[in-house]
């Protein structure tokens, strides 16, 4: 399939599957389409060519089947709003009538409040809470409803090293609990490394997936970007370094 | 003081107004959108001077220009974002028409008063009616489209993502807005439109930090601040308005001090 936006080619004749019940783990630099990405399969964007299949069905049919956690949170930590309500918003929301939230929808909240375990929180107003704070109640949000697929859009960013692995932590133990396929965008690697099935590796308007053992490799990494990339492993971690080959030598020769 | 015809007329009409200005008021203020109230009030100005000039009850004129500028506004819905130098040039642009109506007019400055700053003592019988009907159109329409305008007020994106028209939400608000403010101008006149529809929602979202309650405690200000603005206008021969407009800054200063730190409630 390809994807455009604002009429720019952002994935060019991609193609990828991704089993039920995997974790994967979505990578690529900024504005190499992993927010388009997610739209796409939220049913917000259509392929200008090819299709998306979500479940075998098209992404509008399957839309109440997935929970989202987007990148821009259009100004969550100034709602003067408790958690639990803004939750709660989400339930159901896209029915007309009043927001009355009924014993069901109550049981579902909470359920969702205690899986992310922000039960201490939700009673606070949302302009009281850190950011991690928020990001938990964002995550509620986005499981609330039982999906059968999570797309978690730059879910780490702003939080401490430690945090960043409680959210994977959190996410990879709801996901197998529950059976989720879990769509999980970040830009450093190694906070997911654990925890992922796959990784899909976007840039230069292709895509690549795999094994994190067979995607992140000098060979997968250089052909996708077009430009040298090795891999390095120090310990257990992984740092992609690009530009120590010709091609970005000779860039910056006529850089500077 | 209910001996008096033009003052049981004048309650009721303030108990209308104020249930719609604070149910409104408090989605208007939980989404942000005070600006935007605030310049459908001063659009209604040409509207009412308009309408004056041509003979009509300004109720009318007022309405159709509240309403035709909110469709507007919906429609450039995010564009509008980042304008408020073109918002504010319209708005002078409506106020200076209004002026214009209001000169050609000559007769009374009473009338352009009433309309600045409201005339709810005199409201009558017939128009009594006409705010209730629109005040039950108001309602019902908000409560229709309470829980999409919840959601995507929110966490607009995801709303997106479940398939809510964030424009069509959008433009239903805006519209209902616009029948509050018109409806909200017959108390406290076009000016003051925000110490009826803004004052009590942020008040009330400071003394609670849940949604029903905050509705609840919205509208319950809105009221009390009517009623009682009305007796006093009526105890002391000062204007109702003024005594409005005062209740609800002292109450929304009031709302202040209570620290939120501790607004678990
Ligand atoms: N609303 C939009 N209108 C037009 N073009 C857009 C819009 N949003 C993104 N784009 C373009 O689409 C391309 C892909 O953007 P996208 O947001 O998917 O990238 P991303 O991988 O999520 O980046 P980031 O890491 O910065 O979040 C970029 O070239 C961007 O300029
Ligand atoms: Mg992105």
């Amino acid at each position: 399939m390809t994807l455009v936006r604002g009429g720019r080619i952002v994935l060019a004749e991609v193609s990828a599957t991704i089993a039920a019940g995997q974790f994967v783990g979505v990578f690529g630099p900024n504005g190499s389409g992993k927010t388009t990405l997610l739209r796409a399969i939220l049913g917000l964007l259509a392929p200008v060519s090819g299709a998306i299949r979500v479940f075998g069905r098209a992404p509008q049919a399957f839309r109440r089947g997935i929970g989202y956690l987007p990148q821009q949170r259009a100004a969550v930590g100034d709602l003067p709003i408790r958690g639990w309500d803004f939750v709660a918003s989400a339930w159901r929301g896209e029915r007309w009538g009043l927001p009355l939230v009924g014993s069901r929808g109550r049981a579902q909240v909470a359920r969702a409040i205690q899986q992310v375990g922000a039960e201490a929180i939700a009673g606070r107003r949302l302009t009281q809470l850190s950011g991690g704070e928020l990001q938990r109640l964002l995550l509620a949000q986005a499981l609330l409803g039982e999906p059968r697929i999570l797309l978690l859009d730059e879910p780490l960013v702003s939080l401490d090293p430690h945090f960043q692995q409680t959210v994977v932590a959190l996410v990879r133990q709801i996901q197998r609990a529950e059976g989720i396929t879990v769509l999980f965008t970040a830009h450093d690697l190694n906070p997911l490394v654990g925890a992922m099935d796959r990784v899909l590796y976007l840039g230069n308007r292709r895509a690549a997936i795999g094994t994190v053992d067979e995607v992140v490799t000098d060979a997968v990494l250089s052909d996708l970007y077009q430009m040298p990339i090795e891999v390095l492993r120090y310990g257990k971690r992984l740092i992609v370094v690009a530009g120590h080959g010709p091609v970005e030598a000779e860039a910056h020769r006529h850089d500077v | 003081m209910f001996e008096y015809d033009f003052m049981r007329t004048a309650f009721a009409a303030g108990a209308v107004v104020a249930v719609v200005a604070g149910a409104v008021g408090f989605f208007l203020v939980l989404r942000n959108l005070t600006f935007a109230g605030h310049a459908l009030s001063h659009v209604g100005f040409a509207g009412a001077t308009g309408a004056v000039l041509l003979g009509l009850d300004p109720l009318w004129g007022l309405l159709a220009f509240t309403l035709a500028a909110a469709v507007a506004m919906g429609c450039l819905g995010d564009r509008l974002r980042n304008r408020d130098v073109a918002v504010g040039i319209v708005l002078s642009l409506a106020l200076g028409l209004g002026v214009l109506f209001l000169y050609l007019y000559t007769t009374s400055a009473s009338e352009a008063t009433a309309i600045l700053f409201g005339n709810l003592l005199g409201v009558d019988i017939a128009k009594l009616w006409s705010l209730v009907a629109l005040g039950a159109a108001t309602l019902a329409t908000l409560a229709a489209i309470a829980r999409p305008l919840l959601f995507v007020s929110l966490a607009p994106e995801m709303a997106e993502a479940k398939g809510v028209s964030l424009r069509l939400v959008g433009v239903l608000f805006l519209a209902i807005v616009a029948v509050a403010v018109a409806e909200a101008a017959q108390i406290v006149g076009v000016l003051l439109v925000f110490a009826l529809m803004v004052a009590p929602a942020a008040a009330a979202q400071r003394l609670s930090a849940r949604l029903g309650l905050g509705v609840a405690l919205a509208v319950a200000l809105a009221l009390a601040e009517t009623w009682s603005g009305t007796a006093l206008a009526y105890a002391t021969d000062l204007p109702p308005t003024f005594w409005i407009v005062l209740l609800s800054c002292l109450a929304y200063l009031a709302s202040l001090a209570k620290p939120t730190g501790l607004a678990r409630a």
